[in-house]
């Protein structure tokens, strides 16, 4: 069976004010129907922008090559009537931060029915209803009265959740959650892992999770992309990926993460930083900081090669897989 | 007044005072009353002193070469007006008068400055109110496809346009529109508020228009509203111009936000995005330019008005203040204090209107 969502060597340039920047390079990505696929990189690796690509919501004068078909339609030839159809009944987005998505001049209610009404062709009364009853998914307590409520009057983790909601209201089939816990105390972050995960569940949803944490990556997704400058350097089922990481910008990300009992003095920060946009090296874009470069990794960048079932790692070197292996 | 200028529509929640029992919009208002009592008393201290400092003498302005040289007739008239009198018992003659509601007697017109202002104030509201009904639509309307058309053509010709608008001088203006619609053209008046064949409706609110349609008069209405076209064509381009540079930035800052984006990933029609979830966040800053914009054509626009021929706030104040006619000068600027603080009160109330999170409850 194909996948629902199915993203095929996708390339983004965007205008830069010295020229086109190329942003993504030669993404391939999938997510199957019910499906909870992570995505993981540093801030600025193009994470976000491959949302973005996927719901047509690039700036001006970008452009896009490759293919990406979703639920069977071709996405990248839409046009903006296409697009407006995909857009919350195909494919629905959470943002980073409430706040800044929810209007905050509208009533939650407005902001949840009025997508439903233009997808789904509800009155005003059936779109109620199914707003109250979407709020209460959400764990939204007293529906009615948050229907009328401003964003400002919610707690952060409650103004998620309403997103969430919203989200949901066209009944999409793809769900992109970005980086949605990442402006939320860590307290309510995992009610809203947990909320994502129990409505996967629930209703089938697929869901695209992008984050810079890969603890929640494992505590969530069962596969995952590693992100670096643009391009997936790693894939695989999420447990193998954090045990027995193949890409050594993988172990590199695992080892600068801090967890458990760690002490800050045994944290192994990356050296460098990623390259901008535009500059990347001619070779492997992570060669400039990685441990175990070799000549051959700054001639040309590394293709996504199978190492392993369900398992692609961009790397020549390949040093961790040899030790995984062994 | 003060919440517009500094331009922060959040102060209204922080400097309203929270008494236990009154409502708060009732304490808000009440404060904004005292402080409006407080700044009228001010224009009144700085308009008597200004007009007794200033080089010119009322006793000249007003009386002929001949009278002038008759000192009976001249001390005549300094006693008639009280001008013989200190200066600190003129004003706080004045200031008594004014708490009975006694604006004085114009010196020119000979009327009660009260009865002139009733008869000034509503042919200036007249070409007011239909000029910013038309300029908030229109320029709200270019302002936002400038927009949403960032840096292309339209974007260009619109913004060279309002640049073009406002460096226009309006008597230059109007003489051009004069030009074209009055003498090319002849299809609109030349000036006044009403045609010679007709005589004014009877008055109800003093607008010309209103007040025929009130009467049934409808030719009287239609030619009133004829007479109108011209200068609210030249009023409405002039604060269009203004507007759009205003609206432009405000809704370029809103489109950067992202619950435009989030409102365009729902799937939501383009109009609907622009309409419901632009317009509204971007009406913030345009109220306050707005509001700013109407308080000036409610305080008369001068060179309009004169070319236009139209007895409005903005002569009356001309012809008050080059004749050195106190009580005039002094019922004007009174009349323009008390506009601009009703404007801002009216504004910051639409704010909390128009954004929930600076309601006042």
């Amino acid at each position: 069976m194909a996948p629902l969502l199915d993203v095929d060597s996708l390339a983004v340039t965007l205008p830069g004010p010295r020229g086109p920047l190329p942003i993504l390079h030669d993404v391939s990505l999938s997510v199957d129907e019910g499906e909870l696929v992570g995505i993981a990189g540093e801030s600025g690796c193009g994470k976000s922008l491959t949302a973005q690509t996927l719901l047509g919501l690039l700036p001006a004068g970008a452009k896009v090559t490759g293919s990406a078909r979703f639920a069977g339609t071709d996405l990248l030839g839409l046009d903006n009537r296409g697009w407006q159809r995909v857009r919350g009944a195909g494919i629905a987005m959470v943002f980073q931060d409430p706040t800044a998505a929810l209007h905050p001049m509208l009533t939650v209610g407005r902001q949840l029915t009025e997508h439903m009404r233009v997808h789904l062709r509800m009155d005003r009364r059936a779109a109620t209803r199914r707003a109250v009853e979407l709020l209460d998914q959400v764990r939204i307590p007293d529906p009615e009265r948050a229907l009328r409520a401003y964003p400002h009057q919610f707690s952060g983790g409650m103004r998620q959740r309403a997103a969430i909601a919203i989200a949901l209201a066209a009944r999409p089939r793809l769900l992109i959650a970005d980086e949605p816990t990442t402006a939320l105390d860590v307290t309510v972050q995992a009610g809203i892992l947990a909320l994502l995960d129990r409505l996967r569940t629930e209703t089938g949803l697929a869901v695209a999770f992008i984050t810079h944490d890969l603890g929640v990556l494992s505590a969530l997704t069962t596969r995952g992309y590693v992100f670096y400058a643009g391009r997936v350097v790693e894939t695989g089922p999420t447990g193998a990926l954090l045990t027995a990481p193949a890409h050594p910008y993988t172990s590199a990300l695992l080892g600068a993460r801090p967890h458990g009992t760690q002490t800050v003095g045994t944290l192994r920060p990356i050296p460098g930083s990623p390259p901008a946009p535009g500059e990347a090296p001619p070779g492997c874009p992570f060669e400039p900081r990685c441990r175990h470069a070799e000549p051959e990794c700054g001639t040309a960048p590394p293709r996504l090669d199978p190492v392993a079932v369900d398992r692609s790692v961009a790397c020549v070197v390949r040093p961790h897989l040899e030790v995984a292996a062994r | 007044m003060t919440t517009v200028q500094n331009g922060e529509p959040g102060a209204v929640t922080t400097t309203a005072p929270r008494p236990r029992r009154a409502h708060p919009l009732l304490a808000f208002l009440a404060k904004r009353l005292a402080i409006t009592a407080g700044l009228l008393l001010g224009v009144t201290v700085v308009t008597f002193g200004l007009v007794n400092v200033v080089p010119g003498d009322p006793v000249t302005a007003n009386l002929s070469d001949q009278a002038l040289n008759d000192p009976a007739t001249v001390a005549a008239f300094r006693e008639k007006w009280g001008l013989d009198q200190p200066l600190w018992q003129q004003y706080l003659h004045y200031l008594g008068n004014l708490l009975r509601g006694d604006l004085g007697i114009s010196q020119q017109t000979g009327r009660s400055v009260l009865d002139d202002l009733v008869r000034y104030v509503p042919a200036t509201l007249e070409l007011a109110i239909p000029t910013m009904v038309l300029a908030l639509v229109i320029g709200t309307g270019i302002g936002m496809l400038a927009a949403v058309r960032n840096g292309r053509a339209t974007d260009q010709i619109v913004r060279v346009g309002a640049l073009l608008g406002l460096s226009t001088p309006p008597f230059w203006l109007s003489l051009v529109v004069l030009y074209v619609f009055f003498y090319q053209l002849g299809l609109a008046p030349s000036g006044g508020r009403l045609s010679t064949a007709f005589s004014p409706p009877p008055t109800v609110t003093g607008m010309y228009t209103v007040d025929a349609a009130l009467a049934g008069q409808w030719d009287v209405a239609w030619d009133a509203a004829q007479h109108l076209t011209l200068p609210v064509l030249v009023l409405t381009s002039l604060t269009v111009a203004l507007l759009v540079r205003f609206v432009r930035s405000a809704m370029l800052e809103v489109l950067q936000q992202d619950y435009i984006r989030a409102a365009y990933a729902k799937g939501l029609p383009t109009r609907v995005v622009l309409r419901r979830h632009l317009l509204r966040a971007g009406l913030v800053p345009v109220v306050t330019v707005s509001g700013l914009a109407f308080a000036s054509l409610l305080s008369g626009t001068v060179l309009v008005e004169s070319i236009f021929g139209w007895p409005g706030v903005g002569q009356y104040a001309y012809r008050s203040a080059t004749a050195l006619d106190l009580p005039a000068i002094l019922g004007v600027s009174l009349f323009v204090a008390l506009v601009y603080t009703l404007v801002n009160l009216t504004v910051d109330l639409l704010y909390g209107l128009i954004d929930p999170r600076i309601r006042l409850s």
